[in-house]
């Protein structure tokens, strides 16, 4: 069985958020680069756990991304990847990147591909969706968990107001998020390996993109908090029913 | 024309649809065109009062099948209702069933998405979309540039607004394949108010000092019928289940008022509630780095301040 994992580079969840050149570039000075949390703890890391149960599992991992996101692929090469594709190109839209994922995809065959439910920087939550259309596979969405009987997933998955119990055959395609699995530190063993297994790289398939980010901006700064005397609670009531009238 | 995309749970219309209409029917205005809806499956509301929305007609795939979201079902029967009505732009909510079926809808028609809207798009030149990115600490402008445009708004970042008119409700053809997926349980959190639809939470951390003192938290979020919320620790430990969990890790919401009590504010706790229009923090330490993201507190002992907090409300809602 094959597992196909999408990692993606993204900002420390503590980075400073700032950007440069007239607000259309995200400034990188200083900034700590990790595996997008959602893929690396739960998206992998399961993909690791079910290795473990069935050490005839391969896991493949992929990013779209340039040479930047190496550290980031060895890291997860550490925590348990088997071999790493990275697609060399540099975009935001979607669309141009779940079609290179899907063009690896068609050629490799993977029985089940596992992303994290967003990333934390673009917060799209498209990718794994965009790819299940371009391969023809069934999608389950933010998952909670994911459990795996020969080649029938179990797939426990958020609703509004609740949860839904999937059963689907192998091949999926799965968003992955809180409860499918818990977050693991690479331990010397892994990262020494991981030194030495593949990561190739290959050139982006021609796709057009089909959006791109015209500028950032920051939110206007608050205010100042409105502090309000613990003995008299009666003054907030009136400022959230009179003032903001949020109550 | 706007093509809206309607959903529904247990025979309802979800509120993030009514605000997704009107948020449609505007741009629509904008456009000088026209709005209309799409629902796929059976509802028990009235279809045609969502002409009060400002859209013309709603048109049903009316197929059982399509009461559960299959995102591979969903995005076959979209693409095709969007051919079939020549849509040029499809409108969703950025809600749970957004997040399965926008982007793959989108990529079926091959049309640019921006998941994750908060505001109308620019249409002056080109069709430029705010968005938020870095789990709302900042915005993005983005422009889509294929012929059809695909939009996910963020669930509470457009007001609904109802007027008069009635909508023609029109029933689509169109042939949906048997699911993939089979559906084995289905468990609803009964009682309370979902969280991504509150539109107040109350959310609890370490402050408590244990699942026992949850009742403080829970009189207030009744009083002013909130859904609850929690910290990762308090998740982690187990105090509250792990769906209320709220933070860059857990879940994203953006109510029009987020209650904060005992939470101390971790920049990736800030993450998940810093799109909340109003914060309110109550902590007894004044160094607690909410109070900089707030916007009224309360520097006191919760078990104190809280229970007067309650009785204040229960004032007010009396007509005191």
């Amino acid at each position: 069985m094959k597992i196909l994992v999408c990692v993606s580079k993204t900002p420390d969840t503590t980075a400073k958020i700032a950007f440069i050149n007239g607000n259309t570039k995200f400034d990188e000075t200083g900034v700590q680069w990790i595996i997008n949390p959602y893929d690396e703890w739960y998206a992998l890391v399961r993909a690791i756990e079910l290795k473990e149960k069935d050490p005839s599992i391969i896991i493949h991992l992929i990013t779209v991304g340039l040479a930047d996101c190496d550290p980031i692929i060895r890291k997860a090469l550490a925590l348990g990847g088997d071999e790493a594709i990275r697609v060399n190109a540099d975009n935001s839209d979607s669309y141009y990147i779940a079609a290179q994922i899907a063009g690896v995809v068609k050629k490799n065959n993977y029985d089940l591909i596992l992303t994290g439910k967003e990333t934390i920087d673009y917060n799209g939550s498209s990718i794994a969706g965009m790819v299940s259309e371009m391969v023809d596979a069934p999608y389950v969405s933010l998952a909670t968990l994911f459990e795996l009987n020969g080649t029938t997933a179990t797939i426990t998955r958020e609703i509004e107001g609740g949860e839904e119990i999937a059963e689907v055959s192998l091949p999926v395609v799965v968003s992955c998020q809180k409860g499918v699995a818990e977050q693991r530190i690479p331990n010397m063993r892994g990262i020494m390996a991981a030194r030495t297994k593949p990561l190739q790289v290959v050139e982006p398939a021609p796709i057009d993109a089909l959006t791109s980010i015209v500028n950032y901006e920051l939110p206007p700064a608050k205010a100042g908090v409105k502090l309000v005397s613990p003995d008299n609670v009666a003054e907030l009531v009136r400022l959230l029913h009179e003032e903001a009238r949020v109550i | 024309m706007v093509l809206i995309f309607i959903d529904h749970i247990d025979g309802h219309i979800k509120k993030a649809s009514y605000e997704v209409l009107t948020y449609g029917a505007k741009l629509a205005e904008q456009m000088g065109t026209t709005a209309e809806a799409l629902l796929l499956g059976t509802v028990n509301d009235d279809l045609a009062s969502l002409g009060k929305y400002g859209i013309k007609k709603v048109h049903q795939v009316s197929n059982e099948t399509l009461n559960h979201v299959d995102a591979q079902l969903y995005a076959k029967v979209i693409a095709e209702a969007v051919t079939a009505t020549g849509a040029d732009v499809v409108v969703f909510s950025h809600n749970q069933t957004g997040k399965a079926v926008s982007a793959r809808t989108a990529a079926r028609l091959k049309a640019g998405i921006v998941a994750g809207a908060c505001a109308l798009p620019d249409t002056g030149n080109g069709f430029i979309v705010r968005k938020t990115v870095f789990s709302g600490k900042a915005f993005a402008n983005v422009s889509i540039n294929s012929p059809i445009k695909v939009i996910s708004l963020n669930p509470n970042s457009y007001k609904t607004v109802a007027g008069e008119g009635t909508a023609e409700v029109v029933a689509l053809n169109v042939a949906v394949d048997p699911s993939k997926i089979k559906i084995t349980a289905v468990n609803k959190v009964s009682g309370e108010v979902p969280l991504t639809e509150a539109d107040i939470v109350v959310s609890g951390g370490r402050g408590l000092k244990g699942p026992e003192n949850w009742g403080v938290l829970l009189d207030l979020a009744h009083e002013l019928h909130a859904a609850t919320a929690c910290s990762r620790p308090v998740g982690d430990a187990h105090w509250r289940p792990h769906h209320e969990h709220v933070g860059q890790t857990g879940v994203q919401i953006a109510p029009n008022l987020y209650i904060a009590l005992g939470i101390s504010g971790a920049i990736q706790h800030l993450a998940g509630v810093n799109r909340s229009k109003v914060i309110v923090v109550i902590n007894k330490d004044p160094e607690a780095p909410f109070f900089k993201a707030a916007d009224y507190g309360i520097v006191g002992d919760l078990f104190e301040v809280v229970p007067k907090l309650t009785e204040e409300i229960k004032k007010l809602h009396a007509g005191g």
